[in-house]
């Protein structure tokens, strides 16, 4: 199977904290990766690692290799807003810009690809159609996004990731602060844009784990438990501690 | 233990104190207000914006030059000091924040947000109407920017610091480079306060006398060259009201006037503004 990212023995730390002590996971391509861990455990921080979101912050370092399409994104000369519009990301709290649906979609478009009027409404329908949003919102493309509700807004985050085109998502628990109805929607998404995206996913909810995900991974103080298959992990699991966790015995 | 009624009075004593305390703090604004209306109300006519200010003696004139040359220098000065303020501010909100120098140029631009304005007034005298050789309203112009640069440091910075981190990440995790992120995003998300900040440095310089004092003078007469003294409403009120000549004392009141409405309505507008959501 096709390893889209794969990353190699990994460390990281916060100033003088290790807050990842060497992981080494593979993220396959067109596949839904689920890590799992109780708080702190470092599966955001993982997260973060990935698109080298840590980058925004001083006293923040990895170590170790992230290998994507061949070459270490963990690599000085990486152009890190290229990296960044490859590998897309969706936050726990939905973060619409202060400005128009429409424009929030077109704003990351416009300054990669230049792109006609006509071209930039087609792809912000494609887009806002993929995130299952369309037919919410089209007759109010030129309403604010912050007048959206919570699962809408999420699906707007989700339409702007994926209209500049990402090879892979990482989705930072992004159904936390939504509501069933929401997290349902968001969930059957993931696995539509599974088939044109290799997607990774922190969760705190394991049926969604279980749900979403191909493969799960299990993290437990910065480090790596278990990963494999997501019927073998919350069928039978290797290690103790998984096994402890995915029956809710701690965490 | 004190008994209940006790408790009571002794509430009753502290609140009637508190309430005395906010009254005689309150009561000066009215006072302010009441007699600036009932002094410079009277003057106020068409000719306050039509004349020239008259000679001693004289009994019409108006405020016309002085008028002109406190919204030409107010607009200048505004205009210098307004960007420099809103790119330093962005520097140490923004490229900045973590750098050890942040904490040292935000303390010196408190000093300098602090410092009285005459010693600004003196220090233009000397880096700018000493080697013109002139009092110009350019020289005034520069003065009131050397106000105006602190105040917006700080409104900028602070209100960039308001914007949440996750809205910088979201627009970074798209891969916009830095600089769009914080012109595109945190701009518009800061925008209502950032505006707020440009309408009180403008509140702030609109009534300054001080540092035009010794930048600028003033001008008995109408003149629109920059590198002229130029008349201005703080300095007209000052040099009107010291002296005997009734009319000039009646024109110095109608000004005073006028300024504090202009402040006050660009106070209350810069709360206005502020306060609705999204600046629209």
């Amino acid at each position: 199977m096709l390893e889209k990212i794969s990353v190699k023995d990994l460390k990281f730390f916060y100033g003088a904290n290790m807050a990842l002590k060497g992981i080494n996971i593979p993220l396959y391509a067109n596949k839904v990766t689920a890590f799992i861990g109780p708080s702190g455990c470092g599966k955001s921080t993982l997260l973060r690692v990935l698109n080298r979101m840590y980058d925004l912050y001083p006293a923040q370092h990895a170590e170790g290799q992230i290998v994507f399409d061949g070459r270490n994104i963990l690599d000085a000369g990486e152009d890190l807003n290229l990296l960044r519009a490859r590998i897309g990301m969706v936050f726990q709290k939905p973060t619409p810009f202060p400005m128009t649906i429409y424009d929030n979609i077109a704003f990351g478009l416009k300054l990669y690809e230049n792109l006609s009027k006509s071209e930039l409404d087609g792809r912000i329908e494609d887009a806002l159609k993929r995130a299952a949003l369309w037919t919410e919102v089209k007759d109010k493309l030129d309403a604010s996004g912050l007048s959206l509700s919570g699962g809408q807004q999420q699906r707007l985050c989700i339409a702007r990731t994926v209209a500049i085109k990402p090879e892979v998502i990482l989705f930072d628990e992004p159904c936390s602060a939504l509501d069933p109805i929401s997290t349902a929607k968001i969930e059957e998404l993931i696995d539509e844009l599974k088939h044109e995206y290799t997607i990774a996913i922190v969760t705190h909810n394991m049926q969604q784990a279980a749900r979403v995900s191909e493969y799960t991974a299990f993290m437990y103080l910065g480090e790596l438990v278990e990963f494999d298959e997501t019927s073998k992990i919350f069928t039978s699991p290797r290690d103790p501690r998984t096994q402890d966790y995915i029956t809710g015995r701690f965490g | 233990m004190p008994s209940y009624a006790a408790r009571q009075r002794k509430s009753t004593i502290v609140m009637a104190l508190c309430l005395m305390a906010t009254i005689i703090g309150v009561a000066w604004l009215f006072l302010i207000l009441f007699s600036l209306l009932w002094n410079g109300l009277p003057g106020l006519s068409l000719s306050t914006f039509t004349e020239m200010t008259p000679p001693p003696g004289s009994q019409s004139g108006g405020l016309l030059n002085a008028l002109y040359g406190s919204l030409v220098m107010t607009v200048i000065g505004v205009g210098i000091g307004a960007p420099i303020g809103i790119l330093a501010g962005t520097y140490l909100a923004e490229y900045g924040r973590h750098s050890k120098m942040t904490p040292v140029i935000r303390f010196i631009n408190d000093i300098l947000l602090s410092a009285p304005s005459i010693i600004i007034g003196l220090f233009v005298y000397g880096a700018v109407v000493v080697p013109m050789r002139s009092f110009s309203a350019v020289a005034g112009s520069l003065a009131l920017a050397v106000i105006v640069i602190p105040v917006v440091v700080r409104t900028t910075e602070d209100m960039l610091l308001l914007v949440p981190n996750t809205l910088r990440e979201a627009a970074s995790a798209l891969g916009l480079p830095r600089s769009y992120v914080i012109r595109k995003v945190a701009y518009r998300a800061a925008r209502a306060g950032l505006i707020t900040g440009v309408l009180l440095a403008v509140a702030r310089v609109g009534g300054e006398t001080a540092p035009l004092l010794f930048t600028v003078l003033s001008n008995q007469f109408w003149s629109a060259n920059l590198l002229k003294p130029m008349a201005n409403l703080p300095v007209t009120i000052n040099n009107f009201i010291n002296n005997p000549d009734a009319n000039w004392k009646h024109l110095a009141w109608t000004g005073a006037l006028l300024i504090t409405v202009a402040v006050l309505s660009l106070n209350i507008s810069a709360r206005i503004f502020g306060a609705s959501k999204d600046g629209r």
